[in-house]
């Protein structure tokens, strides 16, 4: 990369250099599956605690469903990046050294998890209380009517909006380029600031998460008509 | 009939909601296999005494006893304290209930509608489950529907299926919440059919709410008349629709008849 | 609510040996956020109503404009946006100060969301409104600006509460261009003196604070532009 140096004095005139675009694809190739891996591990981590927390939210005892309240409003209302932050320079104290990646995922994780509660939280609400009633009747436990038919038929219709979630989340990964994870936006800030240019890595980098939305907003409203053509049955 | 206690007992129940007093002091014992049918004018707190029984609402005053046994209540220290958890399942594993709404779980076929609680809550196998309910729904006549949604049902299969998925549970008492309100005049007869099948081959305390006069005349051991949250009037069914003693009863009945 | 506000003075109160300490250099960078968060909700109402407008009823030149800038502004993320706009035009002679790059590059973002919002509130607005403007033989400019969009704008205020949320949680970003704001300071402190509880957690109130404050105003402000209308049962 020491050669770009030269490369930025001889094309500093020009709009779009063609050659150095090629030059750098393998290096943000390479990052941009650091971001997808963020993205995928991030989103199963805020999956998993947003139904635990919607599930947390829904319990009849005050002592654990207000914290559950309390928790998911503060981290929806405060910023992802001073989360992140948080994250990441607070385990040292507790003697845990987080490496970005892990801290910034886990971060990623927490916000988006609250987010994804909300989204559960409406999916069992639009469950009609005469199922809970039915199962009530048939003496089902509370884990068994959560699991078999409170769960089954809230879930489906949310995935969309998980969906939405997923894509948010994925468009967020650049934040953690302030921790210094060598995802997209961190790999395209070094690859400009060795070469003295910076059009054309932001730019693919931007080009990339605009393909990436379209093509996944796409694919969202596929999943939605399909699952429309399937809760026929439910 | 071996024991002289009945099958239910209302001691004294109330039931508020705010300033609106639903049931008064409701005093009410139900024998053994004894088949009771609740008529009266909406808001009389027919349907509360069943959603009460089914531990569906809270009692706000008297207790509710079940075989004997206390059922909103348990017995601690020789005193009656409000019943737990524990407690509440046990002794409401005895009541199975149908309702007006059928309530099936829609995303699951009649078969498995019939075996989930059976499975989840009785510890039966899979298969113990799955050849009890196909007994039960070959016995309200949908054997060949077993594999069927409840989208896929009219109205009356889908309540023959909630009666099935009900007495899986193999309870001593069902109750029938106005069970052929929500049905097509059509489809009314093979519900009520179901149920007088279940009355005679079935040892079954049997306790419902209806508006289907002719059906209550004919099937019930006794039919209670309620007014504002109490027992207007009470007797066998002779008593009650033929020979009214009460002037509200009589009313009831008259404006009933008109309707119909 | 009142649990969260309750929940956030006893944080504050806990930090209390760093809150006097840290709270001034805080407040300056509160300060910053505060001027982005209200000219980038300017900038994101101008925006979104030239977009939506334009999308709805330009000609198609104008139309495939708003549709690229809402399509591209919402498919890629605001801190992409503030580093194209701080390391990239620069290459073709547009030197910005980071304030400006803020101010644009999050006005634009969230103008970008906000242009749906304006889309959906006038079409909500019923037809017959449109059908009595053009009974009194109005223009569909006329119509649209005395009519339509005044009754729009009131079914806009909640949607763009939410926007204006998230527009002040994004000001967070702008501490990536080296802009002074809340977030800024919060690192700057936290580098110096390693005290992340006490540091994150005020920041992390005050984000709270500002927002609560935020969301109730735009409440009011509702409830001040619906009068007069009546909402709701008759009887």
């Amino acid at each position: 990369m020491g050669g770009a140096g030269n490369r930025a004095r001889a094309g500093r005139l020009m709009l779009w250099d063609w050659n150095y675009t090629f030059e750098i694809l393998p290096e943000l190739a390479r990052a941009a599956l650091v971001t997808i891996e963020a993205t995928l591990i991030g989103f199963i981590l805020a999956a998993t605690l947003g139904l635990a927390l919607a599930i947390l939210r829904m319990a009849k005892n005050p002592a654990i469903s207000i914290p559950a309240t309390v928790f998911v409003e503060f981290i929806r209302s405060t910023p992802l990046l001073i989360q992140i932050f948080f994250l990441f320079f607070v385990f040292p104290h507790f003697g845990i050294t987080l490496s970005g990646f892990t801290a910034g995922v886990l971060a990623l994780g927490v916000h988006y998890g609250a987010y994804c509660s909300e989204v559960y939280r409406a999916g069992f609400e639009n469950i009609p209380r005469s199922q809970w009633e039915a199962a009530l009747a048939l003496n089902l436990g509370i884990v068994d009517t959560f699991r078999s038919i409170i769960i089954p038929q809230a879930i489906p219709p949310v995935i969309p909006a998980l969906g939405n979630y997923l894509i948010a989340l994925f468009k967020e990964t650049p934040l953690l380029s302030a921790i210094a994870v060598l995802e997209l936006m961190q790999t395209a800030k070094i690859l400009g600031s060795e070469s003295f240019r910076y059009t054309e890595p932001i730019t693919l980098v931007g080009l990339f998460f605009l393909v990436m939305s379209l093509v996944s907003a796409a694919l969202v409203r596929l999943v939605e008509t399909w699952l429309g053509r399937v809760g026929r049955r439910v | 009939m071996t024991d002289n206690a009945p099958m239910v007992r209302f001691d004294g129940v109330r039931k508020t909601y705010g300033p609106l007093t639903v049931l008064d002091e409701l005093c009410l014992d139900i024998a053994r296999n004894e088949k009771v049918a609740m008529i009266g004018p909406s808001g009389s707190g027919k349907t509360t005494v069943l959603r009460m029984l089914m531990t569906l609402e809270r009692i706000d005053g008297g207790v509710i006893y079940v075989e004997g046994e206390p059922l909103t209540h348990m017995e601690r220290n020789g005193k009656l304290v409000p019943a737990d958890q524990r407690h509440l399942r046990r002794v409401r594993a005895k009541i199975g209930m149908v309702f007006q709404q059928f309530n099936l779980f829609p995303h699951m076929s009649a078969m498995r509608n019939c075996m989930e609680a059976p499975i989840r809550v009785l510890g039966l196998s899979r298969k113990d489950a799955e050849a009890r309910a196909a007994e039960l729904l070959e016995m309200v006549g949908l054997g060949d529907k077993k594999d069927h949604y409840p989208s896929q049902l009219s109205g009356g299969q889908q309540q023959r299926v909630a009666i099935a998925r009900a007495l899986a549970m193999r309870p001593k008492v069902m109750l029938f919440d106005e069970v052929t309100s929500a049905l097509d005049p059509e489809l009314v007869g093979e519900v009520l059919n179901v149920i007088r099948k279940l009355g005679t081959e079935h040892n079954l305390t049997m306790l419902m709410v209806t508006h289907q006069m002719g059906f209550a005349k004919e099937f019930a051991d006794r039919v209670c008349f309620f007014y504002k949250g109490r027992i207007a009037e009470e007797g066998p069914p002779q008593q009650i629709f033929v020979q009214p003693r009460e002037e509200r009863t009589r009313q009831f009945l008259r404006a009933v008849l008109e309707a119909g | 609510m009142a649990i969260l506000l309750a929940f956030a003075a006893g944080v504050v109160l806990a930090s209390y040996a760093g809150f006097r300490e840290f709270l001034p250099g805080l407040i300056e960078g509160a300060w910053v956020t505060v001027q982005i968060t209200v000219l980038g909700a300017m900038l994101a109402v101008v925006a979104a109503l030239i977009a939506a407008l334009a999308k709805m009823y330009g000609p198609w030149p104008l139309r495939w404009l708003a549709i690229a800038y809402i399509e591209i502004f919402r498919g890629t993320s605001a801190l992409v946006q503030l580093f194209w706009l701080f390391f990239v035009l620069p290459h073709f002679g547009i030197v910005l100060e980071p304030l400006t790059v803020a101010v644009l590059g999050l006005g634009l973002n969230v103008g970008a969301y906000g242009a749906e919002v304006v889309r959906g509130a006038i079409q909500a607005v019923p037809r017959g409104q449109w059908e009595a403007s053009t009974a009194l033989n109005m223009s569909r400019a006329s119509a649209l600006s005395r009519i339509i969009l005044p009754q729009a704008l009131v079914a806009m205020i909640p949607p763009w509460g939410n926007l204006f949320v998230e527009l002040l949680k994004a000001t967070a970003l702008v501490s990536l261009i080296t802009l002074g704001d809340l977030a800024f300071r919060a690192q700057q402190m936290n580098q110096t003196t390693l005290r992340t509880v006490d540091i994150f957690s005020i920041v992390l109130v005050i984000y709270l604070c500002l927002a609560l404050v935020l969301s109730q105003s735009m409440r009011a402000l509702e409830r001040w532009a619906a009068r007069g209308i009546a909402r709701g049962r008759v009887a």
